[in-house]
């Protein structure tokens, strides 16, 4: 089978320059991005990383002495292509801030609290189905200075590789219902209504554990076609 | 009936705080999945270090940037089963991953790769792939590290494509024994030509 990668598909991505968000002024290119055709280098990509991860990489809670504070919660979803194949044995990466919304990053200067049982990295590798899963503490939201009184959605980044270099995505996972939608230029970079709803979890009660942690789905879609579909319309 | 997605998941930045995930280096606890070293003890070919800095529209450089290659090895063959041609012969990857540094460096130690076909078979002048993500950055950005002194550059269908005045961007300058500089400009007059791959 082999693989395309449609450059429409591209079209749902934020443009380079959302003026809205500060930091993409000085660093979005203003001349025109040079149309290619793939070559294999396009086409290939790196089939690893899953080997660096460790048993409970996938589980942010248990990576220290102690718990965590914050809601438990598991996070799960099925990584595929835009035929809605599974991309099995891929790499997913993930970190995000405590339950504070502080970040351990040396920069994050955030009045809130760290939490010394929780760094907020994880890693697995989706199953052979493409289906992945992790456990973590729900992210609380932070002020960052891009305007006044800016909050970021309580969010997960997100990183993933996929069947090609240019099926690579880093994203950033929200979860339903966050008020602060309407206000934030990085979730509204994505213009379309559809496609911004990708990015948004979906609250999953079938696999919540009584007694234990709420759980939320997040899909994961990556660019990938078959050059020659065995559907006929 | 399909179960086809209605679409790609959209990208988001990489934001300002990946390093501890991403690229801690041992500046953070977590282990790296990834190296800014493609060599193994058995790597065949030229060793050679690109190495560079990256800067924003200012010209100021960007501390907070992730760089990442995806390359052939020194026979031109990925190390990826989609690639038919491919030789068990090495256990190079042909993958790396480096964050900046404060001064907004980055550096690779590699092979130089061999010869790719194009997209109609004709041999390709060596180049590394280099994806860009940073903060500021909502979807990372694609380009090509080629070699100044590779008399291939001249016959390569991706540089024909490419503005004359603008291909010295994507060539790499040897500057003295195995290592080549490639500096990436998001922005201004000596922006670096990205593709829209």
């Amino acid at each position: 089978m082999t693989l395309i990668y449609p450059v429409a598909s591209n079209r749902i991505h934020p443009a380079r320059l959302s003026p809205a968000y500060r930091s993409a002024i000085k660093r979005s290119p203003q001349k025109p991005l040079i149309p290619m055709r793939h070559t294999l280098s396009e086409l290939t990509g790196p089939v690893y990383g899953h080997e660096t991860v460790r048993a409970n990489d996938n589980d942010l809670t248990i990576q220290a002495k102690g718990e965590p504070l914050g809601e438990r919660i598991i996070v799960h979803g099925h990584v595929r292509d835009e035929d809605g194949r599974g991309v099995p044995n891929t790499l997913v990466e993930l970190w995000q801030a405590n339950a504070c919304g502080r970040y351990i990053h040396v920069v994050d200067q955030h009045p809130a609290p760290l939490d010394p049982n929780f760094t907020g990295a994880g890693r697995t590798q989706s199953d052979d189905r493409g289906y992945y899963k992790f456990i973590t503490i729900k992210p609380g939201a932070y002020p960052w200075g891009n305007h006044h009184n800016a909050w970021r959605p309580a969010h997960i980044h997100f990183s993933v590789f996929g069947h090609s270099f240019v099926s690579r995505l880093v994203t950033q996972m929200y979860f339903p219902g966050d008020p602060l939608f309407p206000f934030d230029p990085i979730f509204n970079s994505v213009t379309d209504e559809k496609a911004r709803a990708r990015m948004i979890s979906s609250f999953d009660l079938e696999n919540t554990k009584p007694e234990w942690a709420l759980c939320y789905r997040f899909d994961i879609v990556l660019r990938g076609r078959n050059a020659t579909p065995m559907e006929t319309k | 009936m399909s179960n086809r997605p209605d679409g790609i998941t959209p990208s988001q930045t990489v934001g300002p705080y990946f390093k501890y995930g991403l690229t801690p280096n041992g500046e953070y606890e977590w282990n790296d999945a990834f190296s800014n070293n493609l060599l193994t003890p058995d790597t065949s070919g030229e060793r050679i270090r690109v190495e560079g800095k990256v800067y924003d529209g200012d010209g100021a450089v960007i501390p907070d940037c992730m760089l990442e290659i995806w390359q052939a090895d020194s026979q031109g063959r990925f190390s990826d089963p989609q690639d038919k041609r491919a030789l068990p012969n090495s256990s190079f990857k042909g993958f790396g991953r480096c964050g900046t540094d404060k001064s907004g460096a980055y550096s690779f130690d590699t092979i130089k790769p061999g010869v790719v076909p194009d997209a109609d078979g004709k041999p390709q002048a060596p180049h590394i792939l280099l994806a860009v993500f940073a903060r500021g950055m909502l979807l990372h950005l694609y380009t090509r590290i080629y070699f100044d002194d590779e008399t291939a550059n001249a016959a390569d269908s991706t540089l024909a494509l490419v503005p004359a005045d603008r291909r010295a961007t994507l060539i790499a300058k040897k500057t003295g024994g195995n290592a080549y500089t490639f500096d990436v400009h998001l922005q201004g007059d000596n922006e670096t030509v990205f593709f829209d791959v």
